[in-house]
């Protein structure tokens, strides 16, 4: 604002520059494509997630060793030649107890994001194109979700499905972790596809439609969703790596996943009393949750990059 | 001398046609020479001005008349330097304030131009107005930050401008914020708040394109007031030729990043000098004439990634002869100080 | 008179002002379109023009059915428009297309042409057995002067006068009889404007379509439409024959919006008077009492402040002022 002058230049003809005559049709989804190629963040993030989608499918071609393998006469041994990361409490090898652990982590993060972006999405997509009182009783009934702390609502809801001392089977626990995160966070979700939806129900192809006597089904499906995802994916990508962390967070606190189930959360939480006297058994599998989360969260941005160029 | 034309060989140097040279002698407030600007998208380098020259002097329109593509506002924003680098970079030509280099200028004397040289007004004054502080603090913020003058002086400074624009009660309009101001009074703000500074020049881009005839009526009138009593040089860069019509003392056409065709008002509207003039004034439905097919130019301007060969405008002309299509046409001065760059250009004139 | 394919009568659009989050309050209406009437004959065009915020683009939605009337009534071939559901609805949805205004967001930036314009036929299924819309899509396209082997392209590769191509093929899919133009061509560049004006002219005659052709410029009006109707603040103040209504203006506000118009040549400088109308239109919500254009008027009197002047034949055409007279020099032609 400090000059006068210039109080806004934005590039009216940028577009007729480039809506150029290209020979072959490309789709916007195929310009992202193309735009991310490019990207360093988007490739390095790509990379390490594909390791860990390795990992979690195919842990055997990293370690031989065997994670529940222990011998207490290595307990709490630092890292070494023969175990890279150490050993832990029970003498088991940190590097393969992380490799295996990879599996649960990642299944409570894709699945806890799955939830979240399906009950969000639908939610915010409805309450976008009803809108009146339908938007009204549903936006209310999202910001009770959203008012919620995560860690208490969590708490409750897993205490609530297990009584203290219980000891749920690993199928079971892990169906619990996925719901509460879901149920937690689905609010963000719907806030975004709201968002998206009424913006892309302004449109005037969506008047058209309409003039051409398109159903509601039509309109949401044809019109609306291919319009609305791509924000809802950009939040995915970060939620997913947010949700990896999530876990972690529970297994900490005792009521998410716990041993004899291998994850990243719980090898965080069988660190916990030896913090100052064994730092490797905390700081290892930290480093796996740290980076995965960072990769998912570069792709969300690299993504979002893609999709909307002005962001930038 | 005859003028180099230096759009496609990529080289440095200057083009400078006669009526230019001419008028360097008397050095005019603002000029641009050869004025080279490249936009690097996804699809390759837009070539999106190739060499566009044209000076505006005190007291005096200039209205930059050209679809959408052409580089009109382009054009603008480099004389302002406020173009984004990237995706636009300038090659080529030079931009002269009072005879003074913008160009090559440092970025702290290109600022101080900007607002007290140079000023600009946009299409658009809903987004050129910051909506989260009031119309009055934002004028008085420049007399403030610019001219250093005390609050209360910036206060009684600003209410004086928005007089000026004749915004009806000013003073207590001075706390309002733009959106509570209707189309026609948020361009009176902006006007207001580009004059804050004194500037000797205003390029006007669309100024009135979004607004409604009869308000559009009351706009260019204050312009033109404005510009009479401040003896401003006025860049009008339209689309409308009704606009052009009515406030312009001198016409550049431009079509794919070249002005086409120069001269004064009325000699180009009664004999157009360049077939794409031609064309433009012929496709204009008219208020007095009501006829039955209007004439057309065929297909569409050119993709400035890929810009035919020989007269970017061969395509669509309706006199393109061979060599149209394989020598790009240099400006040809005309009488009257008029230029054309068309290969036929005489032959058009001697027609009419 | 011929036959008229749409009589619309006292038709009212009014939409409540809301506060709230929850409960909403209504505090006012916001009088968009507040009783207009005119009839549409078959084959004829009518021009509706007027500034921003004088209820034209309300008008289009309420013809399209696309926003339920306050009150009033519009009929089709005969039918109140306002009572027909189901089977009937999507048989007026064939009859009555629209083309919109901007030709970037009118088209679904994720679908194909050959979907943007096929998709009529998905949504009436029986208008083209499935084997034949793709030939039908083709076709289409080549009406409207685009490259038929450009069906699967997507609208991010055309330019605007292409883009507002599509939609005027999109609307003639299902064979309309009446088409609603709204602001067809007041986003395209001047050379490009032509050409759509043009083929629209064309698909008229072609294919013996009504035109409701709403817009703000007063040249293109003229160069398209049979009769013009001005509205102003949701109200039609003065309505005729484009000869009427170009030449022989009566209404005070027609014959301001009239000498406002730029006209492209310097000769005519300074020797058109030009009536300046001062200040802005006032706010649809709360309109002036009586008649509505007297605070921009310099015509106005007490009268016009007390009584609402009628839109009935003043001077040979209708035209709602109480001091309906022709002023001398603002005629064209």
């Amino acid at each position: 604002m400090s000059d006068p002058a210039v109080v806004a230049a934005d590039e009216p003809e940028l577009e007729q520059i480039v809506t150029g005559k290209q020979d072959k049709p490309r789709s916007l989804g195929s310009d992202a494509w193309h735009e991310l190629r490019r990207k360093p963040t988007f490739l390095i993030s790509l990379i390490l997630i594909l390791i860990v989608v390795a990992m979690a499918l195919f842990p055997g071609l990293f370690t031989h060793v065997s994670p529940t393998a222990a011998d207490l006469n290595h307990a709490r041994g630092g890292p070494s030649a023969q175990a890279w990361f150490g050993y832990d409490v029970q003498g088991s090898d940190v590097y393969a107890r992380a490799i295996y652990g990879t599996r649960a982590s990642l299944l409570v993060g894709v699945f806890a994001t799955l939830g979240t972006v399906l009950i969000g999405g639908i939610v915010g997509i409805v309450a976008g194109f009803y809108g009146r009182w339908t938007d009204s009783l549903l936006a209310r009934f999202a910001d009770i979700f959203a008012g919620m702390p995560f860690v208490l609502g969590a708490i409750v809801i897993m205490l609530t499905l297990n009584a203290p001392g219980s000891n749920p089977g690993e199928t079971r626990i892990l169906s619990q972790v996925v719901f509460s995160i879901a149920v937690l966070s689905w609010p963000v979700a719907m806030r975004i596809m709201r968002a998206a939806t009424l913006v892309a129900k302004q449109q005037d192809y969506v008047k058209a439609a309409r003039g051409l006597g398109a159903g509601p089904l039509r309109i949401i499906f044809r019109h609306l969703l291919p319009n609305t995802v791509a924000p809802v994916m950009v939040y995915a990508t970060i939620a997913l790596g947010a949700n990896i962390g999530a876990e972690a967070t529970l297994a900490y606190l005792g009521i998410g996943l716990r041993p004899p189930v291998v994850s990243w959360g719980v090898m965080i939480s069988d660190a916990r009393d030896y913090v100052a006297a064994a730092p490797h058994i905390l700081l290892f599998p930290a480093a796996f949750v740290s980076v995965t989360v960072l990769a998912f969260v570069m792709l969300g941005d690299a993504v979002r990059d893609a999709f909307d160029p002005k962001s930038r | 001398m005859s003028a180099h034309d230096t759009v496609y060989d990529g080289s440095s140097g200057e083009f400078v046609p006669p009526q230019e040279l001419a008028a360097a002698a008397t050095e005019p407030l603002l000029q641009v020479l050869g004025l080279q600007v490249e936009f690097h998208t996804r699809d390759g380098v837009a070539k999106v001005l190739n060499g566009v020259s044209y000076h505006v002097d005190a007291g005096e329109t200039v209205a930059v008349l050209g679809e959408s593509g052409s580089g009109k506002s382009v054009t603008a924003q480099a004389i302002m330097g406020i173009l984004d680098t990237p995706p636009a970079f300038v090659t080529g030509g030079s931009v002269k304030f009072k005879g003074e280099e913008l160009l090559t200028a440092t970025a702290e004397r290109r600022r101080m131009v900007r607002g007290e040289g140079i000023a600009m007004i946009f299409q658009d004054a809903l987004s050129a107005l910051n909506p989260v502080f009031t119309v009055g603090f934002q004028i008085a913020e420049q007399l403030r930050g610019r001219r250093g003058l005390s609050r209360a002086e910036a206060k009684k400074g600003a209410i004086e401008l928005l007089e000026q624009v004749k915004i009806p009660n000013a003073a207590g309009r001075f706390g309002e914020y733009p959106h509570q101001f209707s189309g026609g009074m948020r361009q009176r703000a902006m006007i207001a708040m580009s004059l804050a500074l004194d500037p000797e020049v205003l390029i006007a881009d669309e100024p009135t394109t979004a607004l409604d005839v009869t308000v559009q009526a009351q706009i260019m009138d204050l312009l033109a007031e404005i510009q009479r009593e401040r003896n401003m040089g006025m860049v009008l860069i339209t689309h409308d030729l009704g606009v052009v019509a009515e406030v312009a003392d001198r016409i550049a056409v431009m079509y794919a990043g070249r002005i086409v065709e120069s001269g004064d008002a009325r000699s180009i509207y009664a004999e157009p000098g360049h077939p794409y003039t031609i064309a433009l004034l012929e496709s204009l439905p008219r208020l007095d004439l009501k006829g039955q097919q209007l004439n057309t130019i065929k297909g569409l301007p050119p993709n400035l990634t890929d810009i035919p060969p020989g007269c970017p405008f061969n395509p669509r002309c309706r006199m393109a002869q061979d060599i149209c299509r394989e020598q790009v046409p240099e400006s040809v001065a005309l009488a009257d100080g008029r230029s054309s760059a068309c290969h036929f250009a005489g032959e058009l004139m001697q027609r009419a | 008179m011929p036959e008229a394919i749409l009589e619309v009568r006292d038709l009212v659009k009014h939409f409540p002002v809301q506060v709230g989050v929850l409960f909403k309050r209504t505090i006012g209406h916001v009088k968009a379109v507040d009783g207009v009437s005119f009839d549409l004959a078959r084959g004829e065009t009518l021009g509706v023009v007027g500034e921003s915020g004088c209820g034209k683009s309300t008008l289009a939605q309420v013809l399209m059915r696309l926003e339920k009337a306050t009150s009033g009534t519009v009929r089709f071939e005969g039918r109140d428009i306002f009572g027909l559901a189901g089977q009937e609805l999507r048989r007026l949805r064939r009859d009555i297309q629209i083309v919109l205004q901007d030709p970037y967001t009118s088209l679904n930036p994720r679908m194909t042409v050959g979907d943007l314009v096929g998709e009529p036929f998905e949504i009436h299924p029986d208008v083209a057995p499935k084997g034949e819309r793709r030939r039908k899509v083709q076709e289409l396209l080549d009406v409207v002067g685009l490259n038929p082997e450009h069906i699967n392209r997507y609208p991010h590769q055309f330019s605007g006068g292409q883009r507002q191509r599509i939609g005027i093929a999109r609307a003639l899919a299902l064979r309309p009889k009446v088409i609603i133009c709204d602001e067809p061509v007041s986003a395209l560049d001047v050379s490009v404007q032509a050409q759509v004006m043009n083929l629209l002219d064309t698909l008229q005659a072609e294919f013996d379509l009504s035109y409701v052709f709403i817009a703000h410029d007063l040249s293109v009006v003229r160069h398209l439409s049979d009769r013009v109707a001005v509205m102003y603040l949701g109200k039609v103040v003065e309505i005729g024959t484009d000869e009427q209504i170009y030449e022989h203006p009566t209404h005070p506000y027609t014959q301001a919006l009239l000498s406002a118009v730029p006209v492209p040549d310097p000769e005519l400088r300074g020797r058109r008077e030009v009536i300046r109308l001062t200040g802005d239109v006032p706010s649809p919500v709360n309109p002036p009492s009586g008649c509505r254009f007297r605070t921009r008027c310099w015509k106005a009197r007490d009268v016009c402040a007390q009584e609402e002047p009628a839109l009935v034949d003043r001077l040979g055409h209708p035209s709602a002022c109480h001091f309906a007279e022709e002023h001398p020099h603002v005629a064209v032609g």
